[in-house]
């Protein structure tokens, strides 16, 4: 074999005698990266560029086609059309029940789970499993949990002589009821994220602190709880990017309703866009929301270049 | 002696309480799923008002009327061979560009690895009206294409690209350079040196695109409209009555028939599965 080796060598240089061993590298790697590419240009480049072009367009069933009206659309939501402040009031609610909720029991959760003692595996396996579970089947099977009075939860509640609210079509408990479903949704993700970060934690610290006399809490306030701030910081930004994006889980529970209680934009922007075909109000809308994604980015850069 | 025995009966009692916590807490993550089945098998009169884990009737009809209602085998299938063909393809792109960032020097490559990074951060509902046109322009629009190559080649795709760059990184070059010696191109080293050490990662990717293909929602809604051409998720929602109420012991029967074959998969694969998405740290 290793005879055969620069008779072989020479014979491929042969092949393309024009072509340095840097450039064939490069041209390879180009082919290696050409499929990712071209499907980022095609289907990622291309359509963030039309998407700002349409935003600056009137483009609904009206009109049929695009014409250029400038930041009309823009000035539309921001100042004209009230259902925008209440599309961001409902989105802004979203994420502030939701994330502390979702990282409050995440951490529990992982401080519970994150020794080792009988059932520690199946609980893990337990609390991860809605999040492997497809958002609309777990929608539905809670729509049905929450139904009116023939619903399970508010037969329980009645059992208990408790009368439960019509959970789905009343604004304020159907914010909540998305919230809360949610949450038991996707919390596993953030609990194994969290799990992962406890176990990297050195055991010496715990132990060196319990000898010099730190209650429980302490260890956590003044010990686990510092060093787990980087953590802290990229679930808390993916949680409340995450929160923003959630369509599946309230189209199939409310469907934005009711009265638009749980309208959040990322539904806002499938019911203009395709419901309502307004093209492009719907891709100002889409502008927005990526600005508030890429700040929310942003800010966690800043902050997590700030610690280290 | 009676110390450490009291010591050792206080760690048992406070076990026991912790075990007993932590079961209250999971009862909203696992009952839903008992109910749900519970429920399918129940008939459309006894669904609701009889809140007995056990049905009074085990109405096996609703599996079959399930098929019946709408063509669910067809959409069935369509939405695990959307999901292999997704993965397959995501694997095969995604190794090779991540092969390539890791292991390649190329001028520009800074770049492109920034380029692709920024993907990351733009959530598919800014994208998805210029892709929806796109497709419309290009007669994509109710076949598979779409739901096929979005997650490919979007975010996705993008992310897998990054987790097997990662771990191309971690592995160790020595072996790779042997097989350049023996006369391997760099296509050859890929394929036959580096996949087969990366097993843990494209396990990992083929996981997690698997899971997101299986449970897509908004690409199927927005690009297909005929009933057999639809998806898991999409059918789901369908199971109504022509008032469009919904069908609830027909649609907890499919229900539980779309998310057991997953559940039992992840439950013999749960560490696996776990590690995969913590391993890729980032999703919705």
């Amino acid at each position: 074999m290793a005879g055969a080796l620069p008779i072989r060598d020479t014979a491929r240089r042969e092949d393309a005698p024009w072509l340095t061993l840097k450039m064939r590298e490069a041209m390879e790697s180009w082919l290696f990266i050409s499929p990712t590419l071209a499907g980022f240009l095609i289907f990622f480049v291309g359509p963030l560029i039309a998407v700002v072009w349409y935003s600056l367009t009137e483009w609904n069933l009206l009109t049929q086609q695009a014409t250029f009206v400038g930041l009309d659309n823009y000035s539309d939501a921001l100042f004209r059309n009230p259902d925008f402040w209440h599309v961001i009031r409902n989105s802004v609610i979203f994420a502030i029940g939701l994330v502390p909720l979702n990282m409050a029991l995440a951490l529990s959760l992982a401080l519970a789970l994150s020794g080792r003692f009988a059932g520690v595996v199946i609980f893990r396996t337990v609390f991860f499993a809605p999040v492997v579970t497809s958002a609309v089947a777990w929608a539905i099977v809670w729509k049905f949990l929450l139904q009116g009075e023939a619903g399970f939860i508010n037969q329980m509640l009645a059992s208990i002589g408790i009368d439960g609210p019509n959970w789905l079509r009343e604004p304020n408990w159907a914010m909540a009821a998305v919230i809360v479903t949610r949450v038991i949704k996707m919390v596993g993700l953030n609990m194994i994220l969290y799990i992962a970060a406890l176990q990297a934690i050195p055991r010496d610290y715990a132990a060196a602190a319990r000898l010099e006399g730190a209650s429980g809490w302490q260890i956590f306030r003044w010990i686990i709880w510092p060093l787990l701030g980087p953590t802290t910081l990229v679930i808390m930004v993916i949680t409340t990017i995450g929160s923003f994006k959630v369509f599946d889980h309230i189209y199939q529970m409310t469907g934005g309703g009711p009265e638009n209680g749980t309208l959040v934009l990322a539904f806002y922007i499938y019911q203009q866009g395709f419901q309502f075909f307004d093209v492009g109000y719907a891709s100002a809308l889409a502008m927005i929301m990526f600005v508030v994604v890429m700040m929310l980015t942003i800010f966690q850069l800043v902050l997590r270049r700030r610690d280290t | 002696m009676t110390a450490s025995l009291t010591r050792r009966r206080i760690r048992i009692i406070n076990q026991i309480c912790w075990t007993l916590a932590l079961c209250i807490v999971a009862i909203p993550f696992v009952f839903p799923f008992l109910w749900m089945v519970s429920s399918g098998f129940k008939s459309a009169a006894e669904i609701f008002g009889s809140p007995s884990l056990v049905p009074r009737e085990w109405q096996w009809q609703n599996f079959i009327d399930v098929f019946k209602h709408q063509p669910f085998a067809r959409q069935y299938l369509n939405s695990l061979y959307i999901a292999v063909t997704v993965t397959a393809l995501t694997l095969l792109v995604s190794s090779l560009a991540g092969y390539a960032l890791a292991r390649m020097r190329f001028a520009g490559a800074a770049l492109v690895a920034l380029f692709l990074v920024s993907a990351l951060m733009v959530p598919e509902e800014v994208t998805i009206i210029p892709n929806f046109f796109m497709m419309r322009w290009a007669g994509l629009v109710d076949t598979h294409w779409p739901l096929i190559l979005l997650p490919t080649f979007g975010p996705q795709g993008i992310m897998a690209t990054f987790l097997m760059r990662q771990y191309f990184l971690a592995l160790p070059k020595e072996l790779e350079d042997a097989g350049k010696m023996d006369g391997l191109s760099r296509l050859g080293v890929w394929w036959s040196i580096a996949l087969p050490m990366s097993r843990p990662a494209l396990a990992a990717v083929a996981i997690i695109t698997f899971l997101n293909s299986w449970n897509l929602f908004l690409e199927p809604l927005i690009f297909v409209s005929s009933l057999d051409k639809f998806t898991l998720p999409l059918a789901l929602s369908n199971f109504t009555d022509p008032y469009g109420m919904p069908l609830w012991h027909l649609q907890l029967a499919a229900t539980s028939l779309a998310v057991i074959p997953i559940l039992v998969v992840y439950i013999i694969a749960q560490r696996q599965i776990i590690e995969s998405f913590a391993l890729s740290g980032v999703k919705g």
